[in-house]
């Protein structure tokens, strides 16, 4: 994959951060965040966070000492705990493009239980609820302060 | 030059639509210069699967982030509350609640019942009127009969419970204390052209649906129809003077960014507690070095926000998440000032129905709360639509180290001077803050929520911008008469939240239209004898 504000490298470590923060799972049958169509969503919406980002994963690979994506697994880890403890904002910003993107594929809408659709035009229905809860309340007196 | 006006209005938000539409009926010529431009139902959000991202990009609530061409950048670095605002037709109507309740008959009235601050020289019966037809012009929902009120009779039913309306209802009644389903500009039945609302859930920035009331598409056709001319895509420069300090008009960019000059009889100001100071003091002659009609000093001083302490938790039953408007109820059982807590005046609670799955993720990420890795999905299914939140709505109190200057530095697309704040939140509001998350606390124990959490101040919870050119009688120490005319220019007005003398604790939108509609009225009734 390919990104015009991202260079190859921080392509690769950026999809495989993804996948550690979501990974894929079976047992909820969902892909993680490194999922081809997933991470394509995120590397087009990099929007307003992508100084952000950029900022980010070039943190990343100074912690990691190399490409993130090359590192073997135990010492990958070990760059993920450091940077997580160390990477403020630019990171924040990362993690929400992550998720941004990963909710609202609708593979993992359906796991959820959601419906993969807009909210208009079919809306929600909300229950109306029992309005006698308020009967204790309608029995108070007035308990606004008067001023003449 | 273009020709003469009889009435300008800058800003066709909450109050300059108000205003617009109230003096239509004189058939004097009104222009209103906006900034923005109109926003299509299609616009907004709720049209597409992107609905939540586009609350971090196009419709962000935050300017400095949303950054779109007709936003203006604030300077908020100096404030632990940054400002929430839109700018378009309807101004911040489009980026609202909803949440409609009335300033209470004792918040106009604070020096003489707690010894604080100052009274206002209008009080709630004078504005009842006008609240009354600003409820029937912006069509609010909500239920007759709340104690914590003086009685008035909302239009439309009130909006649904829910599941989460009535956990917390159980849990106040537990309590003893008040609770009431809110008053809302949010269309629960079909209301002049406006379709009612089918919970799309996404209403903060804009509805698809148009059942939530922006004055776009409330009071602009009407003023429209009545023969107001509203100019989009301008932005004023300044206001400016004649030679005898009268404002003479205004110089705007227009949306090919050309300069004009505007001549008007009268000039309004309706641009909110942060852009009328700010183009009051880019208004700078010989007669007003410090910015127009600021012989007080007090343009741009006093700003108040309502910090608003949030706190929530996650019970275990799923309950309405997203979908319906975020905000059906409150409380006001801790709103008139109690002697016997270390804070006076009080907060309203308003209570949350529950936030879209990314935004949960978003903040559960941010909080620690959900992990990276293979738990991942286990603990974000405990959270998703498990959420319950309420938030205490501070009174804000005027201080005047509070303030909106102008940044040395930035500047609008425009080449405008960009507005600066300076903010801090005080003792008074601290102890009301940590008040309001105790009894938040006491509430999620007794709904049976666990995982409890607190933002406080909520960082982006800058929606009410108040208090920067003051009303009052006395011209040293307030900006615009009991009328909203300036003191020192008179044929310059001001409508917006600026002229607020202190906050209550509650969403300003209700009050700011009843204030903007009273002093239309105060013009029409003066027109003889406006300038004397």
């Amino acid at each position: 994959m390919q990104n015009q504000d991202l260079s190859a490298d921080q392509v690769r470590d950026f999809r495989a951060l993804a996948g550690m923060i979501i990974p894929a799972s079976a047992v909820y049958d969902v892909p993680g965040a490194d999922d081809d169509k997933i991470f394509d969503d995120i590397l087009r919406n990099l929007e307003r966070d992508r100084d952000d980002i950029r900022r980010a994963l070039s943190h990343l690979a100074a912690i990691g000492g190399a490409a993130f994506a090359d590192l073997e697994p135990d010492h990958r880890a070990d760059a993920t705990k450091a940077f997580r403890e160390v990477g403020g904002a630019p990171l924040a910003a990362l993690v929400r493009v992550v998720l941004l993107c990963y909710y609202r594929d609708d593979r993992v809408m359906r796991s959820l239980g959601q419906e993969a659709r807009a909210p208009f035009p079919r809306g929600h229905v909300v229950e109306q609820g029992d309005w006698s809860l308020l009967d204790p309340v309608r029995a108070r007196p007035p308990m606004y302060r008067t001023v003449d | 030059m273009l020709d003469k006006v009889d009435v300008l209005i800058v800003g066709s938000g909450a109050s300059g639509a108000a205003v617009a539409w109230s003096l239509a009926d004189t058939r004097m010529r009104i222009v209103c210069l906006e900034q923005g431009d109109w926003v299509k139902p299609t616009d907004y959000p709720s049209n597409g699967r992107d609905w939540e991202a586009r609350l971090f990009s196009d419709f962000a609530i935050n300017p400095n982030r949303r950054a779109r061409p007709t936003d203006y950048p604030i300077n908020d670095a100096n404030s632990p509350i940054k400002v929430v605002n839109f700018n378009g037709v309807g101004g911040s109507t489009i980026m609202y609640t909803a949440h409609f309740p009335r300033m209470h008959p004792s918040d106009f009235k604070v020096r003489t019942l707690d010894g604080v601050a100052d009274d206002w020289p209008v009080d709630y019966a004078t504005l009842e009127p006008y609240f009354a037809e600003n409820d029937r012009m912006m069509g609010v929902s909500g239920l007759a009969g709340d104690p914590a009120y003086p009685p008035h009779q909302p239009p439309m039913p009130p909006l649904p419970l829910g599941k989460s309306g009535a956990r917390f209802g159980k849990a106040m009644n537990q309590l003893g204390w008040h609770w009431w389903p809110s008053d809302s500009t949010i269309a629960t039945s079909d209301y002049e052209g406006r379709a009612r609302c089918i919970n799309l859930g996404h209403c903060t920035p804009g509805c698809a649906q148009g059942a939530k009331a922006s004055t776009d598409i409330t009071y602009w056709p009407h003023a429209i129809r009545a023969g107001v001319e509203l100019r989009t895509m301008c932005r004023v420069r300044e206001v400016t003077v004649d030679a005898s300090g009268m404002a003479s008009g205004v110089i705007y960019y227009d949306a090919e960014g050309k300069e004009q000059f505007q001549p008007a009889e009268v000039v309004i100001l309706a641009c909110n507690g942060v852009g009328t100071p700010r183009l009051m003091l880019n208004s700078v002659s010989a007669k007003f070095p410090n910015g127009i009609a600021n012989s007080s000093g007090l343009v741009g001083k006093n700003l108040m926000f309502h910090p608003y302490a949030q706190t929530y938790g996650y019970v275990d039953e799923p309950l309405d998440g997203n979908h319906g408007p975020p905000l059906c109820l409150w409380s006001q059982e801790f709103y008139e000032t109690d002697r016997k807590r270390d804070f006076v005046r009080g907060y309203t609670f308003q209570f949350g129905r529950g936030v879209g799955a990314i935004m949960e993720a978003i903040i559960s990420s941010n909080a620690g709360r959900l992990p990276w890795g293979d738990d991942h999905h286990s603990v974000y299914r405990k959270l998703l639509n498990h959420r319950i939140s309420l938030s205490a709505i501070c009174e804000d109190l005027p201080e005047e180290h509070n303030r909106v200057t102008l940044d040395p530095d930035l500047k609008d697309s425009s080449g405008i001077p960009a507005p600066k704040l300076d903010y801090t939140i005080s003792a008074n509001s601290l102890k009301m803050m940590d008040h309001g998350i105790a009894r938040a606390k006491e509430v999620l124990a007794a709904a049976g929520a666990s995982n409890i959490a607190v933002e406080s101040p909520i960082l982006n919870g800058g929606w009410h911008l108040l208090g920067t050119a003051r009303m009052g009688t006395d011209p040293e120490r307030s900006v615009v008469n009991e009328w909203g005319r300036c003191h020192d220019v008179k044929n310059l007005f001001i409508v917006d939240g600026s002229i607020w003398v202190t906050s209550g604790g509650v969403n300003p939108t209700s009050t700011i239209q009843a204030l903007a509609l009273y002093i239309a009225d105060s013009i029409k009734q003066r027109l003889a004898n406006l300038f004397d």
